[in-house]
């Protein structure tokens, strides 16, 4: 390969994500600490306020009273993405471990069917959720069937909102931890039998560990993805429960303080560039361990 | 006496049934209900495809949808022409500089969430004035559909073995006559399963389209998501049917396209 | 005789950081011969080849084809062609298309290529096959579509890359016969590489043995068995036994070494250059047993018995020294000799080689 393709064939790619992707989160720090502009927008001048404003409202005489409702977001956001991503998980591993245990032509059947949904716009996987648990919906309307008493409120509840997020994302927790679950040895399985031990010790002792790098990939693969989302919590969970994702779109939509939603964003970021960092250092002591 | 299966766990084989009948229940729900004759969508009062009509002759909805595969054409066509010339170079390139760092840059998009993205060439655009709508959503759909669009080309130049590459220079095939007759028709599947991945997520993109809506620049997923946001209707659902038909259509080329890959490597 | 050279390989090295794949080769390889490369993996026998076909570059030393020098002459452009282990055929392609390949790219006309592709599809007897696509063929058969491809533009020189290794037993003996008809009715030197020391002795002209990088003696396959010029390649090429002694006499070609059986052995050394410790090589089937025992003719005792069908090895203990030997079963019903038998072996002074340290 002549050097000058090496070099040109990575310049659109390079060229690609640093003028849609690299400048413009540099541009969005900047606008975090940059003064709100009078009417929307922002203006070049340094100011920590968008930061101090997670923390803190001005009183009425410009005291700084602590105010827990940007914090409870913040926190609502990483619970919620914690809980789908631990649904997920649990889910995920028994369905995976059965999926591998079928003939190769059902596998690929099966795994097909995993991935399917995906394809499918998210908009509308999130709006078939809404048919099913809204008002005077199926859910309800099945509930009165069997006789239940005449209630609401399936709809703008965590439950809903967790229900759409381990919908939309699972199958990216099921592919890799049906991966490393796949390559399992069934002799491995079998020589833990042999050496006196039950099923539950296999699942233990062999399977689990074995199965530990797919289902840190898929917990991760999930709670990304969960922390950043957008639309569950405004179909969902009907604005009543904001996560951060929501509070960044208003705050360049309606609410037009753009530091401010720039500072949610870093805030997301950085949580995000934490959560993949800590699996880069939890893998390299895998790495270490298993050498 | 049957040897009990040590591999088996009680309780999976339901389980899993479970679940996949949840994975399909909403979509299910959706197409069942866009065949529904009442206006309210959770009564069921007959079989009509008369919703459908409705959707057809909607001309907001033609409008966005002609919007959404005008930006996913392009974009895709872009994103996978990036994506071939990274591939090859980072797969084929010996002793090369900045692989790891190239390799993650390419799939920046695919690690950090959407919206913070969206932000970001939101403000960027708005900074440098670019109010072309169309311009807009294709840019930053060209930026996020690049790394899906990667990932299945790399794997195939990283699965075919490089003694091909090596027997067509060796049969006197200069470097890019070597690249046209051997290498390319061979990761053809590779580079259409990536352009098909790329095009759905154009396609079903929200978040960024969204954010970006302006004027004259309405895809279709934000056009459903204003409809949502009005309420359910039967049209909707057939709408929604006729955007999962779709979907699974392209899903399915991608599948037998990969079994057939993987039979023939 | 002087015969001009294919190839002349000049003082050749090749590093990979901080490995040494080749070290200084130097040697020449002549026209119409069918010459072997033959060496443990890890020897370099494979990355000289792909110099040779000009997938590598020499770290230092340079290459000549016929006199003219190729070490950075793209691979594309050298008159050498290649049958890969694996074949390498271009699946996407028919058999015909997968031989007119490489003379497209060499501007052949149509018709010429036509012509050339059925002469090349005869020759390996798969005429009716064509229109086949690789995958429809059996191992045999994309071997030989693989020498087809390789020969149908009349290389300088064909190299081939352990092209046996992937067929079965009983085919890989009649593509020997097949490979070396086809390099005698060609005239094409043959360039081939294999581990496989029986497929070097069968098949070539001159081998080359090679080890840690280096040429280690280069010779027809009786010199190679017969009279290996170092350690190494008695033991890489058959089975023999090692005896260390001293050098007590050298006298020209022959030395007299003393070793742990006792009795003192004249006969051809190789590389000594005075008295001193070396090593006494003796291959098992030279030392007779019982009646056949001659020459140097020694008493020991059977330590262990291998019967493999057609022989049978014995291990006999001599004083501290152990020989192992093999004796042909010549008759069906024939006496073997018991575990703890006294017995007597013997062999003929000629036979053993002195060989330095």
């Amino acid at each position: 390969m002549s050097k000058a393709f090496r070099f040109w064939g990575l310049v659109p790619a390079w060229a690609l994500m640093i003028l849609t992707l690299i400048v413009p989160i540099l541009i969005v720090a900047g606008v975090s600490v940059a003064e709100r502009g009078a009417y929307g927008g922002f203006n070049w001048a340094f100011d920590l306020s968008s930061y101090r404003q997670i923390l803190y409202t001005v009183g009425w005489t410009d005291e700084l009273e602590f105010d827990p409702k940007y914090v409870l977001i913040i926190g609502r956001t990483l619970l919620f993405a914690g809980g789908a991503t631990l649904i997920s998980l649990l889910l995920a591993l028994p369905v995976a471990y059965y999926i591998s245990q079928q003939s190769s032509r059902l596998k690929t059947i099966l795994l097909y069917l995993v991935t399917l949904p995906f394809w499918v716009s998210m908009i509308v996987r999130v709006y078939a959720w809404l048919i099913i648990l809204g008002n005077d919906g199926l859910l309800e309307r099945i509930y009165r069937i069997f006789g239940g008493a005449d209630i609401s409120g399936f709809l703008f509840t965590p439950g809903a909102m967790i229900t759409g997020m381990v919908y939309s994302y699972i199958p990216l927790m099921i592919l890799p931890v049906y991966a490393s679950v796949e390559k399992i040895d069934p002799a491995l399985i079998e020589a833990s039998h042999d050496l006196y031990g039950g099923r539950w010790t296999a699942l233990k002792r062999v399977i689990l560990p074995l199965a530990a790098p797919g289902l840190t990939a898929g917990s991760i693969l999930v709670f990304v993805p969960c922390l950043g989302t957008v639309l569950e919590p405004m179909l969902l969970g009907g604005g009543k429960q904001l996560m951060m994702g929501t509070l960044i779109q208003t705050q360049f939509g309606g609410a037009r303080n753009w530091p401010f939603g720039a500072a949610i964003a870093m805030v997301l970021l950085i949580l995000v560039v934490l959560t993949l960092l800590l699996n880069a250092r939890r893998a390299g002591r895998q790495m270490e361990a298993t050498l | 006496m049957k040897q009990p299966n040590i591999r088996a766990y009680p309780g999976l084989r339901p389980l899993s049934i479970l679940f996949f009948l949840w994975l399909y229940l909403p979509i299910a729900v959706v197409v069942v209900y866009s065949f529904n004759d009442n206006r309210l969508v959770s009564v069921w009062t007959g079989f009509s495809t008369k919703w459908y009509a409705a959707a057809l002759a909607n001309e907001a909805l033609m409008s966005a949808l002609e919007i959404s595969v005008m930006v996913a054409v392009i974009a895709t066509l872009c994103a996978t022409l990036i994506a071939l010339l990274a591939a090859i170079v980072l797969t084929r390139a010996t002793d090369l500089r900045f692989r790891r760092v190239s390799e993650t840059v390419v799939n920046l998009p695919l690690l950090l969430p959407e919206i913070v993205l969206a932000v970001a060439v939101l403000i960027l655009f708005s900074q440098i004035g670019l109010t072309n709508g169309l311009l807009k959503l294709v840019l930053a759909h060209t930026a996020f559909c690049t790394p899906f669009a990667f990932l299945p080309i790399r794997a195939r130049l990283q699965g075919m073995s490089l003694d091909f590459e090596e027997a067509a220079r060796d049969l006197y095939a200069a470097p890019f006559t070597a690249f046209r007759l051997v290498t390319l028709p061979m990761i053809l599947p590779g580079v259409f399963a990536g352009a098909m991945t790329a095009f759905v997520m154009s396609m079903d993109d929200f978040i960024t389209s969204n954010l970006l809506n302006s004027g004259g620049a309405t895809t279709l997923p934000v056009y459903i998501f204003s409809l949502i946001r009005q309420g359910t209707t039967p049209e909707l659902n057939a709408i929604s049917t006729l955007l999962i038909a779709a979907s699974l259509l392209l899903a399915t080329l991608v599948l037998i396209l990969n079994v057939r890959a993987m039979r023939r490597g | 005789m002087s015969r001009s050279s294919a190839i002349e390989v000049v003082n050749v090295s090749k590093n990979f950081g901080d490995y040494t794949a080749l070290d200084h080769v130097d040697f020449k390889i002549f026209q119409n011969e069918f010459f072997t490369l033959l060496g443990p993996s890890g020897c370099g026998k494979t990355t000289l080849l792909r110099m040779i076909a000009g997938f590598e570059t020499p770290s230092s030393g340079t290459l000549l084809l016929n006199g003219q020098e190729i070490a950075q002459m793209p691979a594309h452009k050298r008159r050498v062609n290649t049958v890969f282990q694996n074949y390498a055929l271009f699946p996407h392609m028919t058999l015909s298309q997968n031989i007119a390949f490489g003379l497209k790219n060499l501007g052949w006309d149509k018709a010429r290529i036509t012509a050339r592709v059925g002469q090349m599809l005869e020759m390996v007897h798969m005429e009716q096959f064509a229109q086949r696509k690789p995958d429809q063929l059996s191992g045999g058969q994309r071997q030989r579509i693989a020498l087809a491809r390789a020969l149908a533009a009349e290389p300088e020189v064909l190299l081939l890359d352990e092209p046996l290794s992937a067929l079965d037993l009983k085919l890989r003996q009649a593509m020997r016969d097949e490979l070396r008809a086809l390099q005698r009715d060609t005239g094409i030197t043959f360039v081939f590489v294999t581990h496989d020391q029986e497929e070097a002795l069968d098949m070539s002209d001159r081998i080359a043995v090679m080890g840690k990088g280096r040429v280690q003696q280069i010779g027809s396959p009786k010199e190679i068995y017969e009279d290996p010029t170092n350690r190494f390649v008695a033991d890489f090429i058959g089975d023999t036994n090692f005896l260390e002694g001293e050098v007590i006499l050298l006298d020209g070609a022959k030395a007299t070494i003393r070793t742990a059986l006792g009795a003192e052995i004249t006969t051809t050394h190789q590389g000594l250059t005075g008295p001193g410790p070396a090593t006494m090589s003796i291959r098992p089937e030279k030392i007779g047993v019982g009646d056949q025992a001659e020459g140097v003719v020694l008493t020991g005792t059977v330590r262990a018995r291998n019967y493999m069908g057609g022989f049978t090895h014995y291990t006999v203990q001599i004083g501290e020294q152990t020989l192992r030997l093999s004796r042909r079963n010549a008759h069906s019903h024939q006496d073997s000799l018991e575990i703890g038998a006294a017995v007597q072996v013997g062999f003929r002074e000629s036979d053993a080689r002195v060989l330095g340290q």
